[in-house]
């Protein structure tokens, strides 16, 4: 039972060092259950850092982070993958040598491959099934980001953490892709997308945190963001009027 | 899973060149060794000792094959492994030598699988630990990795001398295994076609699970990106621990085999062919059970011929291929993994 509007993840004065750098500096950011949160911010403002902090793959020096309300800040990468939280990395992350069907065997936690998801996957990126067999490092680099995507929901999430799926892609390839998290959506998984297409961001997105310098600078909700030229102006340092 | 998911679609998918080549190389060495050698049934001699002993180093390689080529554990300590094999097979050789000796080959086979059994199981227990004390501390950093597995190939080595004793130990072939069946007029010993026969079946079975298993993914996966096979849901660390555990284990079963083919060895067997297994590996490229083979195939064959036909130039063959293999392939033959 998803109740909406609740807080599925939650961060709570969250820093973040790698090496000698502090990166984030206190993030406070809330992700209701069963909509779709954009995260926003320039380049080098800690939105990857943050992703990668919730999933473990760097660990919080201070703060807590929280998901389903369990404290989930001293667990693994893995511990945080099998309570139901998918990641799509930014580089993507797949597995060249292996074909798609292993890349998404694997990623099948369960050891076995729903044919219902599937034909959820081969509808919305029918390449999926044309390059089944084929090794993944082979693919396009559209494809390789409906890969990563199809392996984030080749079982059912709690959390799809999506880090720039759009980044390098052909306008065609992203209005399909609004599509498919429009029905992602629908499904009632809950999405954490950082992402720069604002196109994309006001399409999806239900709320909004935007990131600087390692701290969440504005929260609210998406539509109230994407009327608000001034506040967006002040934010992002543009318009996403001039942006779609 | 519905049919359509499983059925290969065969006319989209991207077609991955076969690359042949470097599967015909060794051919092509025994075919160019032809007029090197002149006498045909030397050649052939020459040809199965090479191949044998090629298939000998394959089994030892192949542990390290996995551990350096897929974990990126530069395991100087490898030989430890294998000296291991080679001195317990040899503690179960000469207690149990009236079965050693008799002329049942269903005894000689029962002791020479005891042994092959024994060596797996100890250098695997070994390795287990050597992996938990030296390796797990320095895991992704070269220099210590170095430091530390040569300081393990060490202590094992002056275990082994401090149990076994400093000087060159000696034992027979189990009766059966002895001898050499002749083909016209070569001799072909027979314990190099059952070395054949074990380094085969260690290939196959290598190449299966690496393929054909979700363990195999998981390897294969992790090796390439292990975060992400951690974001996915999966512990690395168990896992890259098992690869080691059967790398090891793969180097005692090696040992068992090399110390019976040489006969006479002392502590230092491991070390000594460690240079060779670092050649092997770097030939067939990192993490390559195929490529591994052929490198292995390649300095068996190139070992036997050159030693026939210029003794002199023997020691320096094996470098000379490496240097010719990777002037024409700097990555090796396969290369899986980038680095």
């Amino acid at each position: 039972m998803i109740d909406k509007g609740a807080p599925l993840l939650a961060l709570d004065k969250v820093e973040t060092r790698i090496g000698p750098y502090h990166i984030l500096h206190g993030v406070d950011l809330v992700v209701p259950e069963g909509g779709a949160t954009m995260l926003l911010g320039r380049n080098g403002a800690g939105k990857t850092t943050t992703a990668r902090t919730v999933m473990a793959l760097w660990r919080a020096s201070a703060g807590t982070v929280t998901f389903g309300g369990r404290d989930i800040t001293r667990e693994d990468a893995p511990t945080i993958a099998r309570l139901g939280v998918g990641y799509v990395p930014e580089n993507m992350g797949i597995f060249s040598d292996l074909t798609v069907a292993e890349n998404l065997r694997l990623a099948a936690i369960s050891g076995q491959l729903d044919p219902k998801r599937l034909e959820v996957i081969f509808n919305a990126f029918p390449a999926m099934k044309r390059f089944w067999l084929g090794r993944a490092g082979t693919l396009s680099g559209g494809q390789k980001q409906m890969l990563s995507i199809a392996r984030a929901i080749v079982e059912p999430r709690r959390l799809l953490i999506i880090d720039e799926p759009t980044k390098g892609l052909a306008p065609a390839i992203i209005a399909n892709m609004i599509g498919v998290f429009r029905d992602l959506k629908a499904t009632g998984v809950t999405i954490l997308m950082i992402e720069q297409n604002f196109a994309l961001a006001r399409a999806i997105g239900d709320t909004v945190a935007v990131m600087e310098d390692g701290r969440i600078v504005h929260h609210g909700g998406m539509a109230e963001l994407a009327d608000d030229d001034a506040l967006q102006r002040r934010l992002l340092g543009l318009s996403m009027s001039a942006h779609q | 899973m519905s049919k359509p998911v499983t059925a290969p679609v065969t006319a989209d998918i991207p077609r991955q060149p076969v690359d042949w080549l470097p599967v015909a190389l060794p051919l092509i060495v025994a075919v160019a060794a032809f007029p090197l050698v002149g006498n045909p049934w030397t050649w052939l001699t020459l040809t199965i000792a090479g191949l044998a002993m090629g298939m000998i180093i394959f089994t030892v390689s192949s542990g390290l094959m996995l551990v350096f080529g897929l974990m990126d554990v530069l395991n100087f300590g490898h030989g430890a492994f294998i000296a291991l094999g080679a001195y317990v097979g040899l503690a179960v050789l000469i207690p149990l030598t009236p079965w050693v000796e008799a002329t049942s080959v269903l005894l000689n086979s029962a002791v020479f699988a005891l042994a092959l059994c024994a060596g797996v199981i100890v250098a695997g227990v070994v390795g287990f630990v050597f992996d938990r004390l030296l390796i797990q501390p320095v895991y992704g950093n070269h220099l210590k990795q170095i430091l530390m597995t040569t300081g393990g190939l060490i202590i094992v080595e002056q275990l082994i001398r401090a149990i076994w004793g400093a000087e060159t130990v000696s034992f027979n072939l189990p009766a059966s295994l002895r001898g050499s069946w002749l083909l016209g007029e070569a001799a072909v010993e027979r314990y190099r076609i059952v070395a054949l026969g074990i380094g085969s079946a260690v290939f196959l079975g290598l190449l299966l699970v690496l393929t054909r298993t979700r363990i195999g993914l998981m390897i294969r996966a992790g090796v390439e990106n292990r975060e992400m096979l951690e974001a996915m849901g999966y512990r690395t660390r168990h896992l890259f621990v098992g690869v080691f555990v059967v790398g090891a284990m793969l180097a005692g079963l090696g040992g068992v085999m090399w110390g019976l083919y040489l006969q006479n060895f002392t502590a230092s067997i491991g070390a000594q062919i460690n240079v060779l297994i670092f050649i092997v590996i770097i030939i067939g490229g990192l993490g390559s059970t195929t490529g591994c083979l052929i490198g292995a195939l390649l300095v068996g064959l190139t070992s036997n011929y050159v030693g026939f036909a210029a003794p002199k130039i023997a020691l320096f063959s094996n470098i000379l291929l490496m240097l010719l293999i990777l002037l024409w392939r700097p990555q090796g033959l396969y290369r899986v993994v980038d680095r």
